[in-house]
């Protein structure tokens, strides 16, 4: 009973912070402290929306966005999660590719996007080559680190019980002990991704991003709004299925 | 070197023989072990004595082939029967795979020996049984206490039925009445196994408890010092105290006081 409250109890109160920030937010602009030009009320995002779903636009971005999404975070995650696993497992390209580590290390996804519109063009392929960038790092980072954490006796464990080549050390033990690490890195970048969605679209490429654009520039604010929200919900939603998955995968860590 | 003469083990064949051990970590510059000649043969459960860090788990990983020597050769004799390996280890602090059920952990060495599925759950249910753990077969490590997770590490060495057990200081790290109960078992196991095993340990009592017969290693480069067989149990008199003073002088690097001195000695007492 009382474990099955506490379970409620965070929930319950995020909600109620939530509904606070909405009623206080409500009555500042209704009570004229902000002006309903800079901030639209909570109340009027409802219609707006509304607005937006029967014109199409609303469900037009978010398949944009998602097709920009999911295939600049898969790019992005693959080849970051191999390359990462690659350099921790072996030194000699790990050494070999340290100084272009290093180079390209701090250059913000955003710095490329000139490149992106030269290479790409304003379309799909641009956006997802930012998000892509931006996703690869974090991966990067994530499968490198995971791997050179791993408990060096157990590789010495695999090799007493014949598992001592490259190849059966990747299997038995680097991959299934860096999975958590990966894991973690995967779910950052599930989050990260949609902050360079938006990015990405800005310069004008069609989805969420273009649309915000649009609308500030209309001085549309309640559209912005309703589209900064619709990010929220569709970070939440992938990171909750997220979760999932890596719950199924990493029974063992308890 | 105190060497015993009456040795009733020697009609036996020899499972592992090394030859003039060195090993040196900066090629030739100093040693670790140097000059290591040892034979043991089939039956045998002998313990490996010395101070903490003189080169008893560096010596084990030589004969395991997980540390090639820099000199010598070590000879590791393997029945020609199927799907077993000729050595296996049990390390210090068991070194489960967290992310492999406990099963899974047993199954370890069986993978890549040609067995199926079946075959390989069979063979590490039964490992499990003789550890009295198959009923945690479906469990992750994190779930076992210390000394459940030191028996998975046993049953994983015994399931692959190697001709030579290794064992490095596998109780050290468990409380004493734990240790206790497990090395119970380990001789129980042994008796009925009638297996080959070295023993790694730093403590005399136990390496009297559990062996035949005990070698002691010391000095630097580590070197055998000392070679004894151990009666029949149950260890205690005049005689068995004076062969542990003997090999407590040995293992603090002192000179033999040889066999009668050592008895006279430990009768006095």
């Amino acid at each position: 009973m009382s474990q099955a409250r506490a379970r409620l109890l965070r929930p319950a109160l995020g909600l109620t912070g939530l509904a606070v920030l909405f009623g206080v937010w409500e009555g500042a602009v209704r009570g004229g402290w902000i002006q309903s030009g800079f901030l639209p009320a909570p109340s009027s995002l409802g219609p707006a929306w509304l607005d937006e779903v029967r014109s199409g636009a609303w469900v037009q971005a978010i398949r944009d966005s998602l097709t920009h999404y999911l295939t600049g975070l898969v790019a992005g995650s693959v080849t970051g999660t191999l390359v990462g696993l690659l350099c921790g497992a072996l030194p000699v390209l790990d050494g070999l590719l340290s100084g272009i580590v290093r180079v390209l290390r701090p250059i913000p996804g955003l710095a490329w996007v000139p490149f992106a519109i030269l290479w790409f063009g304003l379309n799909t392929a641009g956006a997802t080559f930012i998000i892509a960038i931006s996703v690869f790092w974090i991966n990067f980072y994530a499968a490198y680190g995971a791997v050179r954490a791993i408990d060096p006796d157990l590789y010495e464990v695999a090799a007493a019980f014949g598992h001592g080549g490259f190849w059966a050390r990747l299997r038995t033990v680097v991959l299934p002990a860096a999975s958590p690490g990966v894991l973690d890195g995967l779910r950052t970048g599930i989050g990260q991704a949609w902050m360079s969605v938006v990015a990405a679209e800005l310069f004008g490429v069609p989805g969420i991003g273009a649309r915000m654009m649009q609308a500030s520039s209309l001085l549309a604010t309640d559209l912005v709004v309703v589209y900064m929200l619709t990010m929220a919900l569709l970070y939440a939603v992938t990171d909750m299925l997220f979760m999932l998955v890596r719950r199924r995968l990493l029974g063992w860590q308890g | 070197m105190a060497k015993c003469e009456t040795d009733p083990a020697s009609t036996a064949e020899i499972v592992v023989r090394l030859e003039n051990i060195g090993l040196s970590h900066d090629h030739g510059r100093s040693f670790i072990l140097r000059h290591v000649d040892l034979e043991i043969r089939a039956g045998e459960f002998v313990a490996l004595l010395g101070p903490s860090g003189v080169g008893k788990s560096t010596l084990l990983r030589v004969i395991m082939g997980l540390m090639p020597p820099s000199e010598g050769q070590v000879s590791l004799q393997s029945r020609p029967a199927q799907a077993h390996r000729p050595a296996a280890m049990v390390f210090q602090d068991a070194k489960l795979m967290p992310w492999r059920s406990v099963r899974r952990n047993v199954e370890l060495g069986l993978e890549g020996l040609g067995l199926n599925r079946a075959e390989r759950h069979a063979r590490a249910m039964a490992a499990l049984e003789l550890v009295g753990l198959a009923d945690r077969a479906a469990r992750w490590p994190r779930q076992l206490s210390g000394g459940q997770r030191q028996r998975v590490g046993v049953a994983r060495a015994l399931t692959v039925e190697p001709d030579l057990l290794l064992m490095d200081e596998p109780f050290g790290a468990l409380d004493a009445i734990t240790r206790a109960s497990l090395q119970r078992e380990l001789l129980d196991i042994h008796a009925r196994r009638q297996g080959t095993v070295l023993f790694v340990t730093h403590d005399l009592d136990e390496a009297l408890l559990l062996a035949d017969r005990i070698i002691i290693l010391h000095g630097h480069p580590a070197g055998v010092k000392g070679d004894f067989m151990v009666g029949p149990r149950p260890r205690e008199g005049a005689a068995v105290q004076a062969m542990a003073e003997r090999m407590r002088r040995l293992i603090a690097g002192e000179p033999d006081p040889g066999e009668d001195a050592a008895y006279w000695q430990a009768s006095e007492i």
